[in-house]
Formats: structure tokens, sequence, C-alpha cells
């Protein structure tokens, strides 16, 4: 069975359906959204909290809420079609996608476009390597934020938390209101990763300590975890001897990092950032196979939903002119480089093409905490924007508007750095 | 004259801006550091009366999950969050449920209702 | 669960060398009964070790050791396709770095020969480094062993309980020994903590426990010291560092540290050796994991750190004089050992499995051939090897194979459920892993573990908080806490 679709998104979350309706609004006649989960909506429908759409719907929506308003925009057009518990088994660079579902089988679906929205999953125990037994116990955040907001079971009653990104955070205020003990989050960095209402709204309201600079050493218990020992850690992450200490639990959550999901992206060769670990893209999300457009967690791991469904408009609205014909060429291609304490930078180049040039959105992480700095951006010498921060922290990203004039002006690479 | 003076980290929205409040005699003469006007009433009710909004989930029969996810409709005290959030947990509701529906009127007599946060049919 | 009261032989342990015997046995009219103390079998060194097919070449000639690998090899060969094992007959290289192990090597080739192991042969460097272009440049030349090859160690052992539960044995889950009854210089029976089995004969193979069970007969004639290995694992995306097994040269303490691809397409590193007291210390230690990276790196310097997956431990079952012990007791009739199977323990279990065989008809056990011996294990379905149109057609027979659980390896809700409801069926997270792969890959379960656990509850019609991890008490989940909870639990 063949299935011709003008624009294919694999991965029903946030940026998934705003590709979808901003396709649909841009002109193409088919889209179709592939989804492995039981419904649309990715992570949101587990993360139950408040706090999200503020940008988007000016009011403080939890996770369903946000999903839900996007489901029923998708779900009123009857041009966008949804396979739900349906997984992407392959990607051809002609953008023939193989897909499989327990009701159709096989199924084979040619694209004129394709949007991967494949979001991100978290960094194991593994990755980084603790010590100890392989006892019952040991999760990762976000499953055990899945077992507990949506199937019903607690991971624990006991718990330490290793990493103070939000999930880690959110996590622990979650626990705790479920009448689980939460003995302490651990955060290897001199700083916590996630954004500091978190960490007043879900740490300090609870007294639940948080230990920075420390990690874990050593897991132990033989069939279910029992504990776990600590240690300081120094400026170079290394475990300082000496410092080690231990505490009870029955559970470690580990919340020690996103990365983003792209093993698609990788079957079909996509150019990809070792720093982002998502696939280069233009600011129109296109990616360096043409007609393969990326967005939201794919791209880069982000903070806000509010700038994921924006990704996805941006990648739905190009991938429609593609499917259409009508994406203009590039006439060039300026590089944007992150330098001088910015991490990472999206989009990683520009496309400059001859249509009007539209202003342009960037979005950027600094590699460590600073204080009173100025963001600069500038090409061949000319200053394009300035912009003085009193605090800048790898956990928030900083997005920067880059107006149409200043894009239009472009030659050469930009720079993207941090300066005193 | 009593003068104290509070550092607080907003939690309104992910800016998370840094501020600081004047306290005289238990009444607040001033606050700086805020960038929003909802912001400056965080910071206003933090210090006299602090209150957060409770997210959680109660038990649902009859749906294709077994949890639905609430929210309060609006804050809550704060010293109170723990004592709804337990009380919930003995809550199930029949679907079907639309967001919004009441789960749980003027929860511990506190005045405020829990809702639904998602529909589940 | 009951268990039965009699058998004609009692196999103690469901690792790779006591479900090879049963295995073996299967074959002819005899009542047999496999006893594991744990929920699964290969839950002791059978999970945890290199997984290596080895070619024969490093234990002395005439001893058990190089008889029974040089064998086993050989054995594998004939029955992995029957019985569905994975195996890659890659090769193997020693690999030495000064004239004192390129001596070395020459002295492993000679022993070889003696030992019957084929094809031997000693590479330059320059040859060596065009098959294996990361290993380090100080190579000065390496062995290379045709028959090598790497296997996977927990699918042998579930591949054998599966075929020797088709053919009439008895494998009896959560069922430890508490002693071996000796009457009169002779075995008895066996009591287990599910009750008394009366049998004539006992077969010894329990692994890092096998001198406890010894002793409770009244043998004490040897002592299983364990001995760790600790282990790194890597991503799929690295596997292609080296092409085949890499040892560096054996000195007089050690083999040494490995890096070699699995049989699954991963790379691993390992193991160090490290005599312990505890038999149930599988802990990793960070001084562990730094010493087998830095003894990786001198054959092969550049790792790929940053794709390690998971690290994990595992024990030798080691005994005193190094070599196996495969005999009837001296002191107690009917009993037989099949004990101190260290490495290369998972390439000799077929040929131990002959030997033991033997053993039992000279103590006097009649043992005739089946007619109706069914040698094959019913054909796994494997969603991610087949091709589009064969996916199609499993999935019109089975709509859960069309269902992607784990999507690191993919694997498919339907072979979830054969795994569950095989003949020795997975009754655990990581017995569903072993036998499916389903949390093996890069994310370790952090997706499909909760999907899994759901599954089993649902299979096994039990509550999701009594799915376990793998061992008897190790449970994943609780129930919410509520007052309704609390209540059952005062």
């Amino acid at each position: 069975m063949m299935n011709d679709y003008d624009v294919v998104i694999i991965g029903g979350g946030p940026a998934g359906m705003a590709a979808a309706l901003s396709a649909r609004k841009t002109g193409a006649e088919k889209v179709l959204i592939i989804e492995r989960d039981r419904e649309l909506g990715g992570i949101l429908q587990q993360c139950i909290h408040n706090g999200f759409g503020l940008h988007r719907f000016k009011e403080e929506l939890t996770g369903p809420g946000y999903a839900g308003r996007y489901i029923k925009m998708v779900q009123a057009d009857p041009s966008i079609d949804v396979l739900l518990d349906t997984m992407v088994l392959d990607v051809e660079q002609d953008k023939i996608i193989y897909a499989v579902n327990p009701k159709q089988g096989m199924l084979t679906i040619q694209a004129k476009a394709v949007i991967f929205t494949m979001g991100c999953r978290e960094r194991t125990r593994g990755a980084i390597r603790i010590a100890g037994g392989r006892a019952a116990g040991v999760f990762t955040a976000g499953a055990a934020q899945r077992m507990v907001n949506m199937e019903g079971f607690l991971p624990g009653k006991k718990i330490v938390i290793l990493g103070s990104g939000d999930i880690g955070l959110i996590m622990a205020r979650r626990l705790t209101l479920e009448g689980a003990k939460v003995q302490a989050v651990l955060e290897l960095m001199p700083y916590s990763n996630g954004l500091t209402r978190n960490v007043v709204q879900c740490l300090e309201d609870f007294d639940i300590p948080l230990h920075l600079s420390h990690t874990i050493v050593k897991v132990h218990g033989k069939e279910r975890v029992t504990g776990v020992t600590c240690a300081k850690v120094d400026e170079n992450r290394a475990v300082i001897p000496g410092s080690e200490f231990d505490i009870e639990c029955d559970c470690l959550l580990l919340s020690v990092g996103l990365i983003p999901e792209n093993e698609l992206s990788r079957t079909i060769d996509l150019a990809m950032d070792s720093l982002t670990s998502g696939p280069i893209v233009d600011q129109f999300r296109q990616t360096s196979l043409p007609g393969f457009f990326a967005a939201g967690n794919v791209v880069h791991v982000h903070d806000l939903v509010d700038f994921v469904s924006q990704e996805g408009e941006i990648a739905g609205n190009a991938a429609a002119k593609y499917a259409l014909g009508q994406l203009p060429k590039a006439q060039r291609v300026v590089d944007i480089e992150a330098t001088g304490g910015v991490r990472t930078v999206v989009p990683q180049h520009l496309s400059i093409t001859p249509e009007s040039p539209e202003s342009v959105r960037l979005f950027m992480r600094v590699g460590k905490p600073e204080q009173r700095i100025t963001l600069v951006i500038e090409s061949a010498g000319k200053m394009l924007y300035t912009r003085k921060l009193a605090v800048a922290k790898p956990g928030e990203m900083i997005v920067v508007e880059l107006p149409a004039d200043k894009v239009c002006e472009c030659t050469n690479k930009i720079t993207v750095s941090l300066v005193k | 004259m009593e003068q104290v003076k509070r550092r607080l980290s907003c939690i309104v929205c992910p800016m998370s801006c840094q501020g600081e409040v004047t306290l005289e005699n238990g009444s607040v003469t001033g606050i700086t550091g805020f960038t929003c006007p909802r912001g400056e009433k965080y910071a206003r009710e933090e210090v006299v009366a602090p209150k957060r909004t409770l997210t959680t989930t109660v038990r649902i029969s009859g749906a294709q999950l077994p949890l639905l996810p609430v929210i309060s409709k609006t804050a809550l005290p704060k010293d109170k969050v723990v004592d709804c959030a337990r009380f919930l947990s003995n809550i199930r509701v029949q679907a079907p449920v639309k967001e919004g529906d009441v789960v749980c009127a003027d929860i511990l007599g506190l005045g405020v209702d829990i809702v639904a946060a998602r529909d589940l049919l | 669960m009951t268990i039965p009261t009699k058998a004609d032989v009692v196999i103690v342990g469901g690792g790779v060398v006591g479900t090879a015997i049963a295995r073996e046995l299967s074959k002819y009219d005899v009542d047999v009964v496999l006893v594991e103390k744990e929920p699964d079998v290969a839950m002791g060194t059978s999970k945890a070790n290199s997984g290596i097919l080895h070619a024969g070449f490093d234990a002395k000639p005439g001893s058990l050791k190089a008889k029974t690998n040089v064998r086993g090899n050989k054995l594998y060969r004939e029955i992995y396709q029957d019985l569905g094992i994975d195996i890659k007959f890659i090769g193997s290289l020693v690999v030495a770095t000064s004239d004192e192990e390129m001596a070395t090597l020459n002295e492993l080739q000679v022993r070889g020969r003696e030992n019957g192991v084929p094809g031997l042969e000693i590479l330059d460097k320059e040859t060596v480094l065009k098959r294996e272009p990361n290993l380090t440049t100080n190579v000065m030349g390496a062995l290379w062993a045709p028959t090598g090859g790497v296997m996977c160690p927990f699918g042998a052992t579930i591949a054998f309980a599966d075929n020797a539960v088709v053919n009439g044995v008895k494998i009896c889950t959560e069922c430890p020994v508490e002693e071996i009854v000796v009457e009169e210089g002779k075995v008895s029976g066996v009591k287990t903590a599910k009750g008394f089995i009366a049998a004539k004969y006992v077969i010894n193979a329990a692994g890092l426990f096998a001198d406890n069970i010894s002793r409770s007969a009244g043998d004490n004639s040897f002592d299983i010291k364990p001995r760790k290995g600790e282990y790194v694992l890597f991503d799929k995306t690295v596997a292609n560092l080296v092409n085949t097994v890499i040892f560096p040269t054996p000195s007089k303490v050690s083999k040494g540290i490995l890096v070699s691809p699995t049989v699954h397409g991963n790379l691993f590193i390992g193991p160090n050796a490290q005599d312990i007291d505890d038999k149930g210390d599988m802990d990793t230690s960070p001084d562990g994991l730094q010493e087998i990276i830095a003894g990786a790196r001198k054959t092969v310097p550049n790792l790929p750190l940053h794709a390690s997956i998971t690290q994990f431990a595992g024990l030798r079952a080691a005994t005193g004089d190094g070599d196996f012990v495969i005999k009837a007791s001296d002191s107690v009739s009917g009993m037989i050992q099949a004990a101190g199977i260290q490495s290369p323990g998972l390439t000799a279990a077929p040929a131990i499995a002959e030997i033991v065989i033997g053993i039992l008809q000279e103590q006097g056990l009649i043992l005739t051939k089946k007619a109706n011996f069914n040698s094959q294990n019913r054909h796994k379905v494997k969603f991610h090897e087949l091709a589009h149109n064969e996916r199609a057609k499993v999935i019109a027979q089975n709509p859960l194979y069309g269902r992607i659980v784990c999507r690191c390896e993919t694997v498919t809700e339907g072979e979830i459920v054969d795994a569950i409801h095989a003949p020795c069926g997975a009754l655990t997270v990581d017995g569903v892993k072993r036998r499916t792969r389903a949390g093996m890959g890069r994310c370790q379960g952090g997706f499909c573990g909760p999907r899994v656990t759901a599954i089993l509850a649902r299979e096994l019609n039990i509550p999701v908080t009594e799915v376990r991890k793998d061992t008897t008490k190790s449970y994943l989940f609780f129930d919410k806490i509520t007052d309704e909870v609390q209540s059952n639990d005062e």
C-alpha cells in the first residue's frame, strides 16, 4: 500500500502538531502525522504540572492542557491524517517512509517533504557510568514521570534524584505530593540546570536539600536499591576523596540530560551538530538534505514548549512551500558560529533567498553561567546586535530576533559571542 | 521601625526574575526587580501569605488511561498544598470528563475548586 | 507452583552448563528435573561474561579445559542453527607489542596446535593493521585464530533450556537447593525450598555455589572463589572499531582486557580480574572501570567512551587448581560434579554435557535414546531482521508484531509475548530483555521498561507491583500511597 502526502511529520508532539497546522495554513493539501504513542501530545501528556503556554496562549496551562489545545486544532482539520500507535522503521532519501502498526501492518508512505519532530530522550545511568550493582529502583526521571502521572505507580518511596534539570526538580515535587520522601537532589555542576522557579517551588517549598557540586559514586543494593554513596566534586568534576557520605533510599532517579532523538536522521546521513546533537538546519529548519526539515527537541533541547511549537510552525511552513515547489533556493549561505562563551546556536546557518527576507530568531545556550555580560552578534566586523544580560545560564536558552534588514546585509559568517 | 528586605526568585513564569521586597512592621513598603505586574503581585503575596497552584492526578474509571491530571483553579495556601494532594489521592472519578470539569469543589474548605486538566472520554 | 516429587536425575543450576546437560539428557528416556534458585536461567556467571567462542589455544594441553574448549567450539557449529543460538564466527587476534610478547605468541601457537585448534597463524604488523586499523601502532604481530568468535552467553543458555523443556525436562525456578540428601553414601534426593525431589543422581552445576552444594552432600573436595570481571558496553554506532575479538598477549596472571564486537553488533571492553569473597557482589567500581579502560587502551588506544551505554560485572567460578572439575564425586555415589567452570566454560558447555552423560552411564544410569527427540527450537520471529514483506506476513498472523515496544532495538510486542510464553519463558523484565533484546539498546529500557512491565503483568496475570526486574525480590514499582493502600499495609 502506497500513500502520497505533501508533508509527512514524524512525531506527534508539540513540534509535530504545530508543523502540521502550519503546513496546512501555507497550502499543503495532504498532511500526515505519524505518532508512536496511543494519542497525540508526546511528552506533554505526562507533564501534568503547569507553566506551559504563557507565550502561546497567554495563560498558564498544564502539559496535557497545552497538548489538548493543539490536538483539537489538528482533529478539526480533515486534511491532516494522524496515524497513532505507529512507528517509523525507515526513511529513505527519496522521502519514502516505512512505518508499522498493529492494525494496518507495514505502511509505505511517499512524501514530498518530511519533517522530523521526534523529540528527545533521556541520558541513562550507563552514559554517565555510575558504579555499583544493578538492583531494581534506578529509573530515568522521565520514565518515572510516566509511571506516576499516567500509569499510576510509584518508582519508590524514599528517593534520591541525581541531576537538577527541570524534570528532576519537577519529579522531586511530584513524588513529595504523592507521599514519597525525597531525600535529596544532587547536581554535579556548581549550579542548577533547571529554571530558578523550579528550584524554588519544587525543592525549597518542601525543604528538599539540593547538593551542588556533588555526584553519586556508588549505588547500593542487591535486589532493590538500598542507598547511594555521594561525594563532593572539585572544579574539574573529579570526586574529592574523603567527602563521601551515604544516603538511604529505595530509588534513584536520574535527570542527567536530554539527547535529541536522531536515529532516523543518521540513517539518511543528515549533517549533524555535535554540540546540539541535532541536525544542522537553516532558518527554515531545513536540514542538509533538501526537503527534510526538523523542529523542536530533535534539533536542540528547548526549555519552553512555546518555542518548540514556534519552531514547528517555521518548519511546517517551509516544508509546505517545498512540497508545493515554492521554497526559494538559497542565493548564498551564511554560517552562524557560536564562540566566546556561547555554546550552541540554532539555526546553524542562514539561507539567503531572493524573496523579501524575514527576521530570524536565533536560539542560543551559553557554556557556563555568566553574570553581567554582553551578547554580541556580528558579521565581518560589523555589529548586528548586542544585548546586555544580567545573568546567562546554560539551563536557560537565550532568544534573539535578528531584524530582516540585518539578515539581508550579511554576506560573511555571523558570529555570536559573550563579551565581558 | 523594623525594616526587613527579602530577596525572592519569581516563580510566575520561566523568566525567574530576581527581586527584592521591603517589609516594614510586616507590611510591604517596596518591591524592586520584578519585570511585570504579575511578578510584583507574586512577591507581595509571597512575603505575606504564599500561595501555590497544585497539579496532581486523581483516579478515573472508564477511560483509556487510569489517571486524570487535575489542577487547582486558583492558587492554594502554600502550607495546604500537600494536604490537598493527599486528599485527592483518594478520589476517583468516572469518565467522560472534559477539561475544566470540577473534580473536587471547595477542597478542604479552602474555597478553591480542583478541575480536570484534560479531556478523558 | 508445585515441583515434581521424584526424578531420575536432578540438575542443580540453570546456567549454561546445567542447561546444556539438561538438553543433552533430554535426548534419552529419563526423567530430568533442573532446579534453579533464581526466577530465570542464566542468572549467574552465564549472564555476565565476555560471550566469546574461544578457539582453544589458551589451556594447557591435556587439561579438561583444553579438551572441552576445542570440542565445544566444534559442537556449537553443529547445533547453533537448530537451537537458534546467535554466534558470529569472526575469529580472534592475540596482539603482541614487544619481543617478549611475540615469543609468547609462538608458545600459544604451539600449544594451540597441540590442543587441536585449526588454522592458527602468526600475522605480521602490516597484515594486522590492515585488518584492524584501530589497533595500537605499537603492535608487532598477532596470533590469528579463525575458529574464534562471539556468541550470546545467555542466549545459548536459554536456547538449551527451551529445547530441554520441549523434550520433557522440567525446569523449576526460584527453587533453591537446601541440601543434597545422602543415605549410606548414596544420593537419595534433593531438598529444596519448594519440597523434596527423590533422585538417585544429582548433577552439581551450581556455578559459584557448587562448593556449597557439594558440601551439603558431604563432599568438601573443592572450593569456589568468585573472581569478578567488569565490563563496559558501547553503542552499536561504534561497533566497527574492531572486526574481530582482540586479546592482549596474556601474562602469567591474566588473559588481559579484551576489545571485541558483541554478537548483536555492540562493542565491549573487559574484563578485569579481582578475587573477592562475596558470591553476590556484582557491583562495578570506579577503580575497576578505570582499570579496564586503561587495559583496553593498550591494544586499542582510541576508545569511544562517549558512546558507552552500560557497565556490568560478572563473577567467574574459580577453583584452586584452575581446571574444570568434571567427575563423579569421590565420596558420594550418584553425585556428579560439573564445577569450577570458568573461562572457557561457555564454549566448553556442550562438550562438558557429553562428558557428564558418559559419567552418568559409568555410574550405572541406563540411557536409551528417545525416538521422538526434537533437536530444534521453534523458529523465533526477530522482527528487526525481517524484510518488509516478511514483516507484513508476520503481522497478518499476529497484529502484536506490528507494535514496536523497544525502539532502540526494534523489538515488537509480539516478540515479547512469545518470550514470556516460550518453553522456558521469561518471568522478569530482564528475562524479556535477554530473550528479545528489549531494553538492551542505547536508552537501556528508559522508554520500553515501563511498557515491558505492563506486558508482563498482563501476560502473567499479576499486578504491576509484582513484576520484577530480575531476582526474586527485585520489584520495580509500588502502588500509589492512598488511605486505602496505607490501611492495607497496617
